[in-house]
């Protein structure tokens, strides 16, 4: 009972900082029609950041705010230079985004330092609970519930705000919204760097939770982030989140009962999403929210 | 008064030269219906003109104004509007979200055209919380014309409305067109003759990316060489 009750916790954590990816990634493709595979890299560049600034501030609240400045800034760069020129031809998004991955991760190391670095748990979140002889642990229930909290604000924008509207109705039609008199090229870009500080806040997340940062570390993270947004559903949130879920449970749950299959648990559960619902969970186009 | 002018508007669509002269004056007040069989250049013609494809020559002049070269965000804020083919419905979006992000904001006069359009299309005001991609084929088109017109257009750019239609849909459409046209500028793309003949005051006639021919609606109803010739009818 206790194992399994962790390995839930453990599972739903995970997907929740997949889901801090997976909300960039599915608006931006959604959205924007482009495939970003630097994601990443502004996942590792959040924990480095959010490492760093906890190192420089004790203060955890203002590192994980400083690591989403950083990866909105470092978004807005990459959506003017590497994004803005291939637009609508899906090959050479891919060899740029890879390009900036590699770039993002490179320079990590120069910023930085080229060995990894040790994150520390600030003392509030350490330790753990002792619930009728069932331990949680802090730090993975305050992701959880962090996740949660930027799952319903990120709803919440979508549905009920001028900008979210915009969002979703960009997502079904870009051309007509322009139509309509407003700036997608503008949305574009706050949409980008919207994505890029989320998946940076996930990066200094993780980093406490892992208990070390390295600048390959957004990799693993990445690809699940892709699955997500595939069975989730192109644009889709809801679906995103859903499949967050899924996906970390079902890797938690099974490298701990068939460790052999954990690794093609994912790809499995992608391959059967996409028989029974080729669009994924939430459909393709027009599921913004 | 000329309010748009088209001077030999040429536009390429990747190598294909998809317009490649097109001229045209549209009068403020009238609405013009351009013709064409498939293929001809219609769609385009209204996708150049809102910005949506780029003129790769030739000048489009709103109100004396160039406006070939601005992006079409801009066009539609100077008071154009785009009804498109498929009617570019937002189908996760609700009617009145949609109506919502139409309406310019800090433009006291929308609540007034919203309301306006609500009436002339009593379905819009019925189901106003339905999510746009429920309607049926009759209130999508309803909901595009009316998201064009609340966002203050002065001319409105509408592409065959009836295609797809029942007859009872296509008759309440021309009604409220000509209701329409007391208030604004229409460029009309219809394939359905009826229709065109019904609400239209002048025409042009298109062909291969090329204005062929253009008048008064009447003289069009006279002209039984050239229906037959391009649009087979007698
Ligand atoms: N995206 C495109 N790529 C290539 N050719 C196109 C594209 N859009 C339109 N065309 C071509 O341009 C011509 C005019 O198309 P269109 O303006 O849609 O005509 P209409 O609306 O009169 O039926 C057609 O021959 C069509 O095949
Ligand atoms: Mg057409």
């Amino acid at each position: 009972m206790n194992s399994l009750l962790n390995l839930i916790v453990n599972g739903l954590a995970t997907g929740m900082l997949v889901f801090l990816l997976a909300a960039g990634l599915t608006l931006i493709f959604g959205l924007m029609s482009v495939l970003n595979f630097a994601h990443g890299g502004l996942f590792a560049w959040g924990a480095y950041g959010g490492v760093w600034l906890y190192g420089l501030t004790g203060s955890f609240a203002a590192a994980l705010a400083g690591a989403v400045v950083i990866g909105m800034l470092l978004g807005w760069v990459m959506e003017r230079v590497v994004i803005r020129p291939v637009y609508g031809n899906h090959v050479q998004q891919i060899l740029v985004t890879l390009g900036a991955m590699l770039v993002l991760s490179e320079l990590l190391k120069v910023v930085f330092t080229p060995n990894p670095l040790k994150a520390e748990t600030p003392a509030w979140l350490s330790g753990s609970w002792d619930a009728g002889g069932v331990i949680l642990i802090k730090y993975r229930l305050f992701i959880i519930l962090v996740g949660a909290l930027v799952y319903i604000g990120l709803t919440l924008l979508l549905r009920r705000t001028r900008i979210g509207l915009i969002v979703r109705a960009g997502v079904a039609n870009p051309d007509m919204v322009q139509a309509l008199g407003i700036n997608i090229r503008l949305v574009f870009t706050l949409v980008f760097m919207f994505g890029a500080g989320l998946a940076a806040f996930g990066g200094a997340l993780l980093a406490p939770y892992s208990g070390v940062v390295f600048s390959e570390m957004g990799m693993q993270f990445a690809i699940l982030a892709f699955i997500v947004v595939v069975i989730g559903g192109m644009g889709s949130i809801q679906g995103s989140a859903l499949a967050s879920l899924l996906v970390g449970l079902s890797g938690a749950l099974m490298a701990y009962y068939v460790p052999d299959l954990s690794l093609a648990a994912n790809m499995l559960l992608m391959v059967l999403v996409l028989l029974v619902r080729p669009s994924g969970l939430f459909g393709a186009k027009g599921g913004g929210a | 008064m000329t309010l748009l002018k088209l001077e030999s508007v040429e536009t390429h669509i990747s190598q294909y030269h998809i317009l490649q002269g097109v001229t045209m004056d549209i009068q403020a007040g009238e609405v013009t219906v351009l013709l064409g069989r498939n293929g001809a250049g219609k769609t385009t013609t209204l996708r150049t003109i809102m910005g949506l494809n780029a003129a790769s020559g030739g000048r489009i002049l709103f109100k004396g104004e160039p406006v070939e070269k601005l992006p079409a965000y801009q066009i539609a804020r100077r008071g154009i509007g785009y009804v498109p083919e498929d009617q570019g419905i937002f189908a996760d979006l609700t009617v009145d979200e949609t109506l919502r992000i139409a309406m310019k904001r800090g433009d006291p006069a929308a609540r007034e055209r919203l309301s306006w359009m609500l009436e002339l299309f009593p379905d819009l005001a019925a189901f106003r919380e339905r999510k746009s991609g429920l309607l049926s084929g009759g209130q999508k088109q309803m909901l595009a014309i009316a998201r064009a017109y609340v966002g203050n257009s002065e001319l409105l750019l509408i592409d065959e409305p009836s295609k797809g239609l029942a007859p009872i849909m296509v008759r309440k459409l021309v009604e409220a067109l000509r209701l329409m046209r007391e208030r604004t500028t229409v460029l009309l793309v219809e394939q359905n003759f009826m229709m065109a003949q019904a609400i239209g005051d002048a025409f042009y006639l298109m062909d291969e990316g090329r204005i062929v021919s253009g008048g008064s609606m009447a003289a069009l109803n006279e002209d039984h060489e050239l229906r037959r010739k391009y649009l087979g009818i007698a």
